[in-house]
């Protein structure tokens, strides 16, 4: 063991010494500049074989890639999938190594821009029309040259467009006398009360690290409640000067404090993981849950006609709903070899009746596209019905927000999670909260490169 | 005259070179390995840590800047200072446990029951990591069969969500590092207590010896190599740790958790601060070779 360590000892030396030539190789790839004239690429009459990366356990994107095939016999597809988080980790190393992916899940995409790794979809989106789209469809997508988030040119397509809000169960509802969705802010939480006060647990919620602060979701909402959403996206999508410590963030803050310390939440939210919650909440455990119309198969499975969906209420009757509302965001390597056929399949997503039939039914969200095309009806009765009614409702009211946790690369690992697990331990206060994250964004962003 | 030396000398000469060859065949597999997936990388890393960079874009020399931001950022150095406390749930107490258990099994369980607990103390070595922290976390939650067994005898007062209360977080990890380790210790040391000649026993108890001064003189003493090996792998797995932290608590609640490992992950993965990272992994390995290494002194002076 003596002479294991001598010999790590001296290699360390002869490293230091080495170690003097310069890291990386290779400055950054241009990306694709914005493409001249408008193309509307196909997938061609030669077999294309489309290498895609998806993320384990959502069904969505292998349905459609089955049914486009069935559609275009000469396209197949080469799948790899991984989790979600491995997906994270390894995206920069997949877009950026020798096969580069021509469809990918992507999580962040502001750096894979910086570094050139992703494709410049403007040729695309004005050769297939996608900038006559409703124009929040694509925002989220668009980097500009500063590196900020919601203009400037098309990076990624999004399958769909998820929402998120309150579930509540049906069950538990009436035992509370909650005939319809509360109207306001208030009448929220006056359900809470009544639901505490009658020894029902008022929310479920998922706080360990793992997963992430779920405990992000109300915040937000009610950040979107006491004030306006630009604020909150501006900050998501790093504008200049942007701030979450604000004067009715704070208040939004506050709000949920005192609902930590009313025990509208399960005692051991630190420990619970995302899919505990869900479980637990499919159970018959808690009124309500923060969470987004992605779980609706899983719901509409685990608890059949007892599950509703609301947006969350605004603070005065009659004000403007608000919600997270995110694409489900696929991009196409800058090097990708099939970039023409990827684009015709994100086209064909969004306009092909097959296909969004497949993105309502197994996705449980609302598949974009053009704005005559009208949504598939959902299953009767089913929870995804209520998610894509009120889908409309946020457009209408333009108030789609991005998710508090998406700013930076790990603005929710060091900056919401480990702070909203403190304030349920009685350790973080609402001013500490966003102080303490801004100057976590704010770290992030001057040491970014 | 010359050509006869050459003569003479020539088949030694190349007897000795061929020896030397052959010796060299036989390291050069290990070799080969330890330099490609060992040496190259720790080159690598400090190299990197040398850099800011993201992985992918070009990268800019920063000399020593990463280890000074390191060691300024109060979460790096937290998670290196709750590093040093797992060392008391990784090392120290697996250790001082395992000594016990051997010896009483030494000593009372030799035959069938011997290898049965020796066999059930080991297991968890055999049980992956990620699989041993995802059970660890059903069984410390609230609903979990812990929280169960403290009810049904009347302690449900004390009953939480033990990986994610503050005060215990950090003490349950350590309880799953000792259900870990407490095996290996185990067995390493019963291996080296049977080694032990029994004339020592013998001449101890004719020396009017009670079971702990045998414990003191003979059996601690003869120990020594095998302890120092248990305490370099147990606090080597301390400040390393990852694999059970990551999978049950994710370094939370709060900070309270966070291990050097995990910040490094999340340095690489979520920030993409390859340099930082590095310069953080650099720390890391700096401070194990500074707490091994006395460790392996005092084995080597004990055993001369």
């Amino acid at each position: 063991m003596r002479r294991h360590i001598a010999v790590v000892g001296s290699a360390l030396l002869v490293a230091l010494l080495a170690g003097c030539a310069g890291a990386g190789s290779g400055g950054p790839q241009q990306g694709t500049s914005a493409t001249t004239k408008p193309e509307a690429p196909t997938c061609g009459t030669d077999p294309v074989v489309l290498n895609a990366h998806f993320e384990t356990g959502f069904d969505l994107p292998f349905k459609l890639s089955e049914e486009f095939t069935k559609q275009y016999p000469k396209v197949t597809w080469d799948i790899k999938q991984d989790q979600f988080q491995n997906l994270i980790s390894a995206t920069p190393r997949l877009l950026s190594g020798d096969n580069p992916p021509d469809l990918i899940r992507l999580p962040t995409m502001v750096s894979l821009v910086k570094d050139g790794l992703l494709k410049n979809l403007d040729g695309y989106a004005a050769g297939f029309g996608w900038d006559t789209w409703p124009a929040a469809q694509l925002a989220q997508n668009r980097v500009a040259a500063d590196g900020t988030r919601g203009s400037g040119s098309l990076y990624a397509m999004g399958l769909n467009s998820s929402l998120t809000g309150v579930f509540y169960n049906k069950q538990l509802a009436a035992q509370v006398g909650m005939t319809q969705p509360p109207a306001t802010l208030a009448e929220f939480d006056a359900l809470l009360a009544a639901a505490k006060a009658k020894g029902t647990l008022p929310v479920m919620v998922w706080n360990a690290s793992a997963s992430g602060g779920g405990l992000a979701f109300p915040l937000q909402q009610l950040m979107a409640a006491y004030g306006p959403t630009q604020p909150i996206n501006d900050w998501i999508f790093q504008k200049p000067g942007a701030t979450i410590d604000t004067p009715s963030n704070r208040t939004a803050a506050e709000h949920l404090q005192r609902w930590i310390k009313a025990g509208y939440f399960p005692t051991d939210a630190n420990a619970i993981q995302y899919t505990d919650a869900n479980a637990r909440f499919r159970g018959g455990e808690g009124l309500f849950m923060f969470n987004g119309d992605w779980e609706n198969a899983n719901y509409d499975k685990g608890m059949a006609g007892k599950v509703g969906f609301f947006l969350f209420p605004p603070k005065d009757a009659g004000a403007s709903v608000a919600a997270m509302s995110s694409p489900l965001t696929y991009g196409i390597g800058a090097k990708a070899k099939n970039a023409g056929c990827a684009a015709f399949f994100f086209n064909w997503v969004a306009t092909n009746e097959q296909a969004r039939k497949i993105n309502v039914a197994v996705g449980g969200s609302n598949p974009g596209g053009p704005a005559s095309l009208a949504i598939p009806p959902a299953a009767a009765g089913s929870v995804t019905g209520e998610t894509l009614a009120a889908g409309a409702k946020v457009a209408a009211a333009n108030g789609a927000m991005d998710f508090i946790a998406n700013s930076t690369g790990s603005i929710f690992a060091k900056g919401w999670t480990p702070e909203l697990q403190k304030m349920v331990g009685n350790k973080q206060d609402a001013a500490g909260l966003l102080s303490t994250v801004q100057a976590e964004y704010k770290r992030e962003l001057e040491q970014g490169s | 005259m010359t050509a006869d030396r050459v003569i003479r000398r020539t088949p030694l000469r190349r007897g000795v070179r061929r020896r030397a060859l052959i010796g060299w065949l036989f390291v050069a597999p290990a070799l080969l390995m330890y330099t490609v997936f060992v040496l190259q990388p720790l080159g690598l890393t400090i190299q990197y840590s040398l850099y800011r960079w993201n992985g992918v874009g070009p990268a800019t020399w920063v000399g020593l800047s990463n280890y000074l931001t390191v060691l300024r950022d109060p979460d790096l150095v937290g998670s290196i200072l709750n590093s040093f406390k797992l060392v008391l749930f990784f090392s120290i107490v697996p250790v001082s446990l395992a000594l016990v258990t051997a010896s009483v099994i030494h000593r009372v369980a030799t035959g069938r029951l011997g290898g049965l607990t020796r066999t059930v103390l080991f297991l968890p070595q055999v049980i992956p990591l990620v699989a041993a922290g995802i059970i660890w976390g059903w069984l410390l939650s609230l609903p979990g069969l812990i929280n169960q067994a403290l009810t049904a005898v009347g302690l449900g007062g004390v009953t939480r969500a033990w990986l994610g209360d503050f005060d215990t977080a950090l003490p349950a990890v350590g309880l799953i590092g000792i259900w870990v380790l407490l095996g290996f210790c185990t067995v390493l040391l019963l291996a080296g207590m049977t080694k032990i000649d029994p004339a020592l026993y013998e001449s101890a108890r004719l020396d009017g010896a009670n079971w702990l001064r045998e414990f003191l003189s003979v059996t601690l003493p003869s120990l020594r190599y095998e302890i120092g090996v248990c305490l370099t792998v147990t606090v080597v797995a301390a400040l390393a740790a990852f694999d059970i932290v990551y999978v049950s608590t994710g370094g939370g609640p709060g900070n309270s958790t966070a291990v050097p490992g995990i910040q490094i992950y999340i340095l690489t993965f979520l920030e993409r601060q390859v340099g930082l990272a590095s310069a953080l992994a650099v720390i890391l390995m700096l401070l194990v070779l500074a707490v091994i290494l006395p460790i392996q002194r005092l084995n080597r002076e004990d055993r001369s």
